[in-house]
């Protein structure tokens, strides 16, 4: 997530030009739970915070922990809940979990789906029968066939990603298809034409997109911005931009070790802010790296504060 | 009192008609529209006269805010690229087919409209009171967020369009919000009326939502003599969204079938 490109240096005066810019929290609309931790019976390449079956850097989340959070969350008027990790259905309490959520507001849930059982998919569905709020299930492939996506998400987990999405389609639920864009524009067609037949085939006949915009490399040169001097924020470059485009401006993300800026930054130990939402509502400085890819590449942050996300 | 709210026109002026002709016959004493005179249909301009023959009072929709602005995009803040060339497609239309005259009275509405009757503060606003383009759809929109929008924004009937589909939920005290769905199109049912909101501020329960049949395939006749997109049409012909439907929760979409 961390790419850069190589400026070169250049003096300024401006002192907005140098300045790491800070972002406030406008409102705590979206709220993440890490409640899968980092552990995942996955371990694709491009999962950024290297989940694994071994990785427990982060824990996964009980109820207990989680109810705290939903309290203060319906004081602060969150609209939107989201569970990732890690893997989160193989957290126990995930159902706990999601009842109590869904007596309160819309749950989202992001899976790799290669666990989701006949068992799993019914609970799901009965969960979002019995709630107002919607559920939704976002599970995330590579590629519509199985050498493209196993390649990146290990062998075999295509057939027990589409078998998990065939069983969710079976009880009347409409899992969201998420795939980060690893081809380019003239693909696109191409692409979504795959993966549509592939949903067909198993009876997905009306299917739901996510296409994550990938990182590009060459952002920077096809931005408007100038040449930056820093790999950082700066308040100069926030001038004109509309800050809703940054995670941070809108969202909290909650782990096994407290309240943290954002979904992206977890890894870093600066990016946790407080023990309780409360105490994050704050101003966090843009000062990683991380940052100014996320800035520069507005349309993923847009997707995340819309719903979208990209998995890990 | 009672009034009419009416929410998204989507240039739908033979819905506009009949809601302020059956507005009339059911009591309304005034009607207000909650934004968004174009998008859709056929022939922006003849919504004008007709708000200003019933004396309909308009919020600014962002849709308005757009075209009275003469700016690049319609602000509906869809996401899907596919949602969003479509979306494309009718603000241009709409955009170049508004006289100026009827873009500067679009660009001098109010966001906001407030009163206050039989003791209870009314607020309609567009999307929601504190964003012209927040999606309040009624799954998504969790009970103590709107409550917290009674106590931010000083209402005790909060009434909301953007969306095009209607739902009302009951809050503390009294208090209610409703989104009154739009006149503009069908509410992906499957059913080709469209349909308006009744509000009657001297009831417990202040919300009737009423079905209104027009003649819809007129308007679908005249969108194909317009060249409109045949998606649209369909759907004013189906009652099923056709088009702009990746911003649609799980329970919305899967009340419609496509
Ligand atoms: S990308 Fe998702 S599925 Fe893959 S290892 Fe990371 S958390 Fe697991
Ligand atoms: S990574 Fe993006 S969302 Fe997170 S703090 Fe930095 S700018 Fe904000
Ligand atoms: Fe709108």
């Amino acid at each position: 997530m961390s790419d850069r490109t190589r400026n070169t240096p250049e003096m300024s005066q401006s002192a907005a030009s140098r300045r790491v810019a800070k972002v406030g929290l406008d409102s705590l609309d979206n709220l993440w739970f890490q409640v899968g931790g980092t552990l995942c019976n996955l371990a694709c390449e491009h999962c950024f915070i290297s989940c694994s079956p071994q990785n427990d850097k982060f824990k996964m989340m009980s109820l207990a922990q989680i109810q705290p959070y939903l309290d203060e969350a319906v004081v602060l008027g969150v609209k939107e809940f989201y569970f990732t990790g890690g893997e989160p259905f193989l957290n126990d309490e995930i159902f706990d979990i999601l009842e109590a959520t869904l007596a309160i507001g819309p749950a989202t849930v992001l899976t790799n789906g290669t666990i989701i059982t006949n068992r799993r998919a019914r609970e799901l569905a009965r969960l979002e029968a019995n709630s107002i709020y919607s559920l939704e299930i976002r599970v995330s492939l590579d590629g519509f066939d199985e050498p493209s996506n196993d390649r990146l998400r290990g062998k075999g987990s295509f057939k027990l990603a589409l078998n998990g999405i065939t069983r969710l389609v079976e009880q009347g639920m409409l899992p969201i298809l998420t795939a980060v864009q690893t081809w380019s524009e003239a693909e696109h067609e191409r692409m979504l034409a795959g993966f549509k037949q592939l949903l067909a085939d198993i009876g997905y006949t009306r299917p739901r997109f996510k296409i994550i915009p990938a990182l590009d490399l060459g952002a920077y040169q096809q931005n408007k911005i100038g040449p930056a001097v820093t790999e950082y924020v700066t308040e100069e470059m926030l001038e004109d931009f509309d800050r809703s485009q940054l995670i941070c401006s809108n969202s909290r993300m909650v782990t096994n070790s407290g309240v943290h800026v954002c979904p992206i930054l977890i890894d870093y130990p600066d990016s946790r802010m407080g023990e309780s939402l409360k105490a994050t509502t704050g101003e966090y400085r843009l000062r990683h790296p991380a940052c100014y890819t996320c800035y520069l590449s507005g349309a993923i942050c847009s997707n995340f504060s819309s719903g979208g996300q990209s998995e890990r | 009192m009672r009034v009419a709210l009416l929410g998204g026109v989507y240039n739908n002026y033979l819905a506009l008609e009949a809601a302020c002709e059956d507005a009339r016959a059911r009591g309304c004493a005034k009607i207000y529209c909650l934004g968004d005179l174009g998008a859709f249909g056929p022939h922006p301009d003849k919504v004008f006269p007709i708000l200003q023959e019933y004396g309909v009072e308009c919020v600014q929709g962002n849709y308005d805010n757009s075209v009275g602005n003469n700016r690049e995009d319609c602000q509906c803040g869809y996401t899907d690229p596919t949602d969003n060339h479509y979306a494309h497609l009718s603000y241009q239309y709409t955009l170049a087919n508004t006289s100026p005259d009827n873009r500067r009275y679009l660009a001098s509405l109010r966001s906001e409209i407030r009163f206050t009757v039989d003791n209870r503060r009314v607020l309609l606003c567009h999307g929601s009171p504190r964003r012209v383009n927040e999606f309040m759809w009624e799954s998504t929109s969790p009970t103590h967020l709107l409550e917290r929008f009674c106590d931010d924004y000083d209402a005790d009937i909060i009434a909301v369009t953007h969306t095009g589909l209607h739902w009302q939920r009951a809050l503390s005290d009294g208090r209610w919000f409703v989104n009154v769905g739009c006149i503009g199109r069908p509410a992906n049912d499957g059913a080709t009326h469209v349909w308006y909101t009744i509000l009657d501020t001297a009831q417990p329960e202040p919300v009737t939502f009423v079905p209104l049949a027009y003649d819809h395939e007129r308007l679908a006749q005249e969108m194909e003599a317009e060249r409109i997109p045949s998606e649209f049409i369909e759907t004013i012909r189906t009652g099923y969204w056709t088009t702009c439907l990746e911003i649609l929760p799980a329970k919305e979409r899967k009340r419609g079938i496509c």
